[in-house]
């Protein structure tokens, strides 16, 4: 349960004392800061310097709006916290605080402007500055987009450094000495003398006084923990079996739910008979929900049981029912040519006679988190608690509120974390369905458990995709490329029908990671088309990216291969961007490009810039009798500061790994409108055997601070495709690959 | 029926076909296994039965028989088994909703093969599914262990 929450509710008075502060310093120069949401519940002798510090008796408590689904973000965010403010990280908790405005992600407005992420000018930075504007507005406390260290990486510190010197400032006051006179360290206020002042017995006399926000951020030099390897906070926990996740949550009288929802998704339930159900052990009511029908009884196990008993005949899907009918209405859309957008023409393709055809597609593909969806959600007197781990707290409390008429500043959002997302917890349907069956319970805590299958039914996959690209080259060189690609609108399914946004113009995740490339060919042109709404889309890790990478990288080292250039020597011609260059230069010289390879082997290369971040991958094959065997992967990837060297190494990997996964064994395909694919037999990703060793460098060229989540999937794919070609003689033209090759 | 978690004995009262996992979680209250597939295609229930790792989610309570280890069983962070000390000092985890299962299946491995080369550990691990692709800290990890193992 986050602390907050429970400080609230145990130990705070009425009648606190109110410090504004916080995220605004240095931020908002237009409008007032957003109200600092700790304020309402602070009790005397309690202090919330900033949205991000809590100090009371009891110890200091970091707030950590990002939620974390396994990236680690709660420690580093409480990092860039303790940097400033001179606490061990062994010394704080970590709270996720409640949803609020004041967490608002800045960096969110960065990949929503038209301008690529490489041009830092003037126009580009006042875009973002109103974009951001729009986002302060919308309250959007959403983790996602590989934002939260650049949205954080300043005003966590300036946090931590407003707390620090409030606190000084405190202490000067209780003592009579002056605040040159003091010095901090290990969560204390030092005295001349030596002798300690902890901020805990300071908390009452900085919480009278105005909030120091003169501060001055330390220089790289000082730093104590910024670029040095870390314990991330939530490491013991997770190497005993000790983290609580939301599917852990238990509550006195709390009652379990199991749901069964219209496979053909949002389809509607036509009957249901619920006969044999009801008279299972343990079961305790059948309560229709939208789309489909739950159970309540007192086992997960058992509502499980009773939920696949229920006999249910389900409406028609309300998109194509077979696959088929998917990648033909994709097909049609570019053969309709009508452009969503187009971002990039550059020279003058028209004129450029093509030699070069291809054309790429990439599958739908589900989130499937290891934690299956669940939340547990109490309906109590004109309030709401909902407890679960997601991305997107305000939305979600706003979408309770919405659809039960409990005032929104009364629905209460805790988030716990998350066994990963992958972008699946962007999506709060499962917040919506056990509201739905608590409503039916008041009173009584429901923490509803999606089944596995239920899980993989349900999923908002990422969008399926189709590029047609064309190319010329000359004298050795890549001369043209002129890519189509057409995909349903995620903005529209996830945004638009389930969160009820109006967004509009054209969507830029259609195009992401395709026109924004930092490669100055001389005809080169990028347009998207919007397909029509077909099965429901969300987000999944590196969102456009994910197959745009493919497309862009695999046509790249296609009209490569036909100029008869090596691909890495080419891009560093072709190349524009001096950071993204050097990492190239990093990947080769850590795979020795070029040196010799074994029998059998062969090498790939490829690289995409997404979410601001460029990333350059080589990767060997052995071509082997028994199948394409993956041996080795090299990453280079700048970000401007890797904060915490191990989880940044552990992150890459991962993201590596999460591609490679996905681009070779996975795939959700529909027949009869339901996804045909359930379980893990089925929809694996990578397991231990097939992971090659992955040789991770974080490069630091530039001032520029910028997330990695995401930017490692996108490259993966299409190195390995250049490595099959180099291997085999035939280049894979969709995913998943195991489809077309076989690895062992 | 009775059966015995990391050594203290629990009556439980439940069908004979519920899976060994449902009645760890929501009959004793130990909340270490996890459940992620139900159809053991991930390892995340794992636990050991006499010392052996099964997948408590396909494992039938009347099945259960002998003495059961869960995660929390096989140490705690005041007092980790060698495997989880492997696992912190590697720093493995990322959601970590799978590594309680891993370091239970990675426990057994290294109960019969103090030095496994690395195609014991892909042999033993790719049952146990990560979807945040730890892989390559958990061989490290498991080689860590094993040599604590030994030497001690």
């Amino acid at each position: 349960m986050g602390r907050a929450g429970t400080i609230a509710r145990r130990t705070f008075l009425v009648g606190s004392v109110a410090i504004l502060g916080g995220v605004a310093f240095g931020y908002y120069q237009y409008k007032r800061p957003a109200k600092n949401p700790l304020l309402d519940d602070l009790s005397e002798g309690e202090a919330a310097l900033t949205p991000y510090v809590l100090i009371n008796a009891d110890g200091i408590t970091l707030i950590t709006p990002r939620a974390d689904m396994g990236q680690g973000v709660y420690s580093v965010q409480a990092a860039l916290i303790a940097e400033e403010l001179d606490v061990a990280l062994d010394q704080i908790r970590v709270d996720p605080g409640p949803p609020s405005k004041a967490y608002y992600n800045t960096a969110l407005a960065n990949d929503a402007v038209p301008f690529p992420s490489t041009d830092q000018s003037a126009a580009a930075n006042a875009m973002r500055g109103t974009v951001d504007a729009v986002m302060k507005f919308m309250g959007m406390q959403l983790t996602g987009g590989s934002t939260t260290v650049p949205d954080g990486y300043e005003k966590l510190r300036v946090a931590g450094a407003v707390a620090r010197e409030t606190l000084k400032a405190a202490a000067a006051a209780q003592t009579g000495m002056t605040v040159s006179q003091l010095t901090t360290e290990g969560g204390a206020v030092v005295l001349p003398d030596g002798k300690r002042l902890p901020y805990e017995a300071l908390a009452a006399t900085a919480a009278q006084i105005d909030p120091v926000t003169d501060v001055t951020l330390r220089p790289s030099t000082q730093w104590r923990l910024i670029g040095k390897p870390m314990r991330r906070v939530d490491m013991v926990a997770k190497s005993t079996g000790t983290q609580s996740y939301g599917i852990d949550m238990r509550m006195d009288g709390m009652v379990h739910a199991a749901i069964r929802l219209n496979p053909r998704k949002g389809g509607d339930v036509v009957s249901h008979d619920a006969a044999t159900a009801e008279s299972m052990r343990g079961v305790q009511k059948i309560i229709p929900v939208t789309g489909g029908v739950g159970v309540i009884a007192d086992n997960t196990w058992r509502a499980f049981q009773a939920a696949d008993a229920i006999e249910i005949d389900w409406g028609p899907a309300p998109y194509p029912a077979e696959q088929a009918e998917h990648w033909q209405a994709l097909s049609d859309t570019l053969d309709a040519g009508e452009q969503d957008a187009q971002p990039r023409d550059d020279g003058d393709v028209d004129s450029v006679t093509m030699t070069v055809e291809a054309e790429y597609r990439a599958p739908y593909l589900a989130h499937a988190p290891l934690e299956p969806l669940n939340a547990t959600v109490l309906v109590g007197d004109n309030r709401i608690d909902v407890w679960t781990g997601n991305q997107i707290p305000r939305m979600t409390q706003a979408s309770v509120a919405d659809m039960t008429g409990v005032p929104v500043e009364n629905v209460h959002v805790h988030i716990l974390m998350m066994g990963g997302s992958f972008g699946h917890r962007l999506e709060d349907e499962v917040v919506k369905r056990c509201t739905e069956l608590a409503m039916a319970l008041p009173g009584t805590p429901v923490k509803l458990t999606y089944k596995r299958e239920e899980d993989t039914a349900q999923d908002y996959t990422r969008p399926i995709a189709m590029m047609r690209g064309r190319g010329a080259v000359a004298d050795g060189k890549v001369l043209a490329m002129d890519i189509r690609v057409a995909c349903p609108s995620i903005l529209d399914s996830q945004m638009g029908e389930r969160q009820g946004m109006s967004l509009p113009g054209p969507d830029s995740t259609i195009t992401q990671a395709l026109w924004d490339q930092p490669y100055a060919i001389p005809h080169y042109r990028v347009t998207g088309y919007r397909a029509p709404k077909l099965g429901p889309v969300s987000s999944w890790r590196s969102v456009g990216a994910s197959q745009n990478g493919f497309f862009h990288e695999n046509f790249l080292n296609a009209l490569i291969h036909e100029a008869g250039a090596d691909p890495v020597e080419e891009r560093l011609r072709l190349m524009t961007d001096a950071p993204s260059r050097k990492l190239l230069e990093a990947v080769a010289e850590m795979s020795n490009w070029g040196g010799t390879l074994g029998a059998d082997a062969a090498r790939g290369v490829a690289f995409s810039l997404s979410f601001g971040t460029p990333v350059a991958e080589v990767i060997e094959i052995t071509n082997t009798e028994a199948g394409i065997k993956l041996d080795k992967v090299w990453v280079a990837a700048e970000v401007g500061r890797v904060v915490d060297p191990v989880n940044f190494e552990n992150l890459v990997q991962g993201g590596v790994i999460w591609a490679l996964g996905h681009a070779i064994n996975s795939q959700i395909t529909y027949a009869d409108g339901r996804a045909e694919q359930e379980n893990f037999f089925d929809f694996e990703g990578l397991r231990n055997y097939q992971t090659p060793e992955i040789v991770v460098r974080g490069l630091e060229n530039r001032d520029r601070v910028t997330g990695i989540g995401e930017p490692p999937v996108p490259p993966a794919a299409p190195a390995l495709a250049e490595a099959i070609f180099q291997a085999t003689g035939e280049r894979p033209t969709e995913m998943p690959f195991a489809n077309s090759f076989t690895f062992v | 029926m009775q059966i015995t978690v990391n050594g203290a004995a629990h009556d439980v009262d439940v069908e004979e076909d519920m899976p060994l996992l449902w009645v760890l979680r929501d009959e004793i209250g130990l909340d270490g296994p996890k459940y992620g597939c139900g159809v053991a295609a991930c390892g995340a229930c794992t636990v050991h039965i006499n010392g052996v790792a099964v997948r408590s989610c396909q494992t039938p309570v009347s099945d259960v028989d002998g003495p059961v280890t869960t995660i929390e069983g096989l140490g705690n962070p005041d007092q980790m088994h060698a495997v989880q000390a492997a696992w912190l000092e590697h720093q493995v985890a990322q959601c970590g909703y799978c590594q309680g299962g891993q370091m239970m299946q990675a426990a057994e491995l290294l109960s019969h093969t103090p030095d496994p080369s690395d195609t014991d550990i892909d042999e033993a691990m790719s049952g146990n599914l990560c979807r945040c692709g730890t892989y390559p800290r958990i061989r490290a990890a498991v080689k860590t262990a094993a040599k604590t193992l030994q030497g001690s």
